[in-house]
């Protein structure tokens, strides 16, 4: 209106590529994932970390802990954490071996049952905590422990044991769990490379993630509901049902690996999924989803799973004893969270 | 073909008979406590009310009862003349009833544009999982600050990286483009800065000469002077008066908020009438 008034552009400030590249929260994660690498293409590229099989390995590891990743960080950027992933792992992939195993379910009714229940769990953990407004670390730290002694306390007085096998002769021949197991072909010269299906899972998940969060809604209100939840209701957003749909989401992720797992080996164990919370966790945070909500990114958790794959084998590859594979990720996780400190403080010092 | 959804903002109609807004004999207590004991309080179109009076006297359990934030255990509320009852927030908002609370309700992390249009963002499709028109939200937000002269860096900047009263602004513009009839604000100039409560105050004023209906919870009598129409005294949960502002003064108002010199419940009603 006025003549001094500025062009109307200005209120959108051109940013150099670099800065708006170092300004997106998964800038760490892809320093990391390059770094991490060309370290073990460097020490381990010889002995076939860099080979086709190699990368089939890395990315199945990183796809397991990826599928929950997803999930687990728009958990973390509403908030909320879900600490009972890892004990659901255990929980679902014996409902699946009990349920074909022990009563001769179809396949498919017991990964539906599995599903129906961490579902309900997940209902049950959010509905908790936006009811009670605890903290759901706390909250969700009580069903880590209920889930699990449940699953071992009730495996065992149904079967006696604590593990579940011979799920082979029911899945064999079944088509609806090639789902879960079946190896996706790449044609690599004359032979076929075999990637293990969970990896499209990932991807897929990983992708349905990212455009949840960057392209709808939905998305906006999982920020908003992590950045302010106060804000965010006062202005409109189901903060409670986002979150609550969040961790039945978290917790139908930690099914679906138990159903990949449980199906692939053939058999169910009680103690499976332990620690995955924490897997997941160190995901997002490398992928630079802050502790607090708000912020992040699934891409970044998505380059933190892929960090995570790579670290296991490539320690492996290289022919480091593996029990120095938590040694190096407690590093990883530190190295991650300093490096994405560091750059976001920058970032927001050098703007004008 | 967007434009009714787009110049909403725009429009403030002229009231006619019934007020635009009202409460009638509205109470509530905690405990024991009365915060807000049988208030009677018309807000005519196009009226700045400035809300004032000592800590505890009432001024914000009043705003959050007609911000549909808490419900009146007695009393009700009118909206042209029509009984209505604001169960939540949002059931204030569907009637064009908008409020910048004083914590701003700013989501740190989101841009401008994201926190602009969070809850009611434009989308193809419908519903949570529809597809955001991030393009369509950014030229809506550059447009809305543009009308209100709001100075900011970028629009792609992160809110917490704005000043105390760009951030206010942010929040007063987000309430104006949504908020079609009647704008609350609570202490929207405290923890401000001279200069920028001077922006903010000159916003406001914009704002009512576009006829837009405000109630403005203040401190400070210097604003409420500047800004308002008329002035609404609270005291110990009661309504002590409501004078024209172009007919009192600093130190009769002062009075007021002391309990020096109450008007009569009857004469304050009526003034309402006459503004």
């Amino acid at each position: 209106m006025s003549k001094a008034q500025a062009p109307a552009p200005e209120r959108v400030r051109r940013v150099s590529p670099l800065r708006g590249l170092i300004t997106r929260p998964e800038f760490g994660a892809i320093v990391g994932t390059t770094a991490v690498f060309l370290i073990f293409s460097a020490i381990a590229g010889g002995s076939g970390f860099l080979s086709v099989l190699g990368a089939a390995n890395f990315l199945e590891v990183a796809a397991q802990v990826g599928i929950i990743g997803s999930a687990v960080s728009l958990l973390m950027i509403a908030g909320e954490f879900d600490l009972s992933v890892g004990s659901m792992v255990g929980a679902a992939g014996m409902i699946v071996a009990l349920g074909i195993a022990q009563f001769g379910l179809p396949p498919v009714a017991a990964v539906a049952l599995a599903f129906v229940f961490a579902l309900f769990v997940g209902w049950l953990n959010g509905t908790v905590v936006v009811r009670t407004g605890l903290p759901s670390f706390i909250v969700t730290l009580g069903s880590l422990f209920i889930l699990r002694g449940a699953t071992i306390g009730l495996t065992r007085f149904v079967t006696g044991r604590t593990q579940v096998g011979g799920l082979d002769e029911f899945t064999r021949s079944d088509p609806f769990s090639q789902l879960f197991t079946a190896f996706v072909g790449i044609p690599q010269g004359t032979a076929t490379a075999q990637f293990k299906v969970a990896i499209v899972w990932w991807i897929g998940l990983a992708l349905l993630a990212t455009f949840i969060l960057l392209r709808t809604p939905f998305g906006n209100w999982i920020f908003g509901a992590g950045g302010s939840a106060v804000a965010a209701r006062n202005v409109g957003v189901p903060v409670a049902r986002v979150k609550v749909l969040l961790f039945m989401a978290t917790a139908a992720s930690a099914a679906l690996l138990a159903c990949i797992q449980v199906l692939s080996v053939g058999s169910g164990d009680v103690l499976r999924g332990g620690q995955k919370e924490f897997e997941a966790i160190i995901t997002a945070v490398i992928g630079g989803t802050i502790l607090t909500g708000g912020y992040g990114s699934a891409i970044g958790t998505t380059l933190g799973a892929l960090t995570l794959g790579m670290t296991q084998m490539g320690i492996i590859f290289a022919g480091i004893p593996a029990d120095w594979y938590q040694f190096v990720l407690g590093g990883l996780l530190l190295a991650a969270v300093f490096v994405n400190d560091w750059v976001r403080r920058r970032a927001s010092e050098t703007r004008r | 073909m967007d434009d009714g959804a787009v110049s909403r903002a725009a429009t403030a109609e002229a009231g006619a008979a019934p007020p635009l807004l009202a409460a009638r004999g509205v109470s509530k207590a905690y405990g024991g406590v009365h915060a807000v004991e049988d208030v009677t309080l018309e807000f005519p179109a196009g009226t700045v009310t400035a809300v004032v009076g000592d800590n505890g006297a009432g001024k914000t359990t009043l705003i959050k009862i007609l911000a549909g934030v808490i419900q009146p255990d007695e009393g009700h509320l009118e909206v042209d003349g029509r009984a209505v009852r604001f169960p939540t927030p949002a059931a204030a908002r569907a009637i064009g009833i908008e409020t910048v609370h004083q914590d701003l309700s700013l989501a740190d992390h989101r841009d401008v544009v994201e926190n602009l249009f969070i809850g009611r963002e434009v989308a193809r499709g419908s519903g949570p999982m529809g597809l955001l028109d991030k393009r369509r939200m950014q030229q809506e937000t550059i447009r809305v600050l543009d009308e209100l002269n709001v100075m900011i860096p970028s629009v792609r900047q992160q809110v917490r990286r704005l000043s105390g009263g760009q951030r206010q602004a942010i929040a007063i513009g987000r309430a104006v483009h949504w908020g079609s009839r009647i704008l609350i604000m609570d202490e929207p100039m405290a923890a401000l800065g001279l200069q920028e409560a001077k922006r903010v105050s000159e916003l406001v004023a914009a704002l009512a000469a576009r006829g837009l209906t405000q109630i403005i919870v203040s401190h400070n009598l210097d604003h409420v002077f500047r800004l308002s129409t008329r002035i609404a005294v609270m005291r110990l949960g009661r309504l002590a008066g409501l004078r024209e502002t172009e007919r009192t003064n600093h130190e009769e108002i002062v009075r007021m908020v002391a309990g020096l010199a109450s008007a009569p419940a009857a004469e304050s009603r009526h003034g309402a009438a006459a503004g």
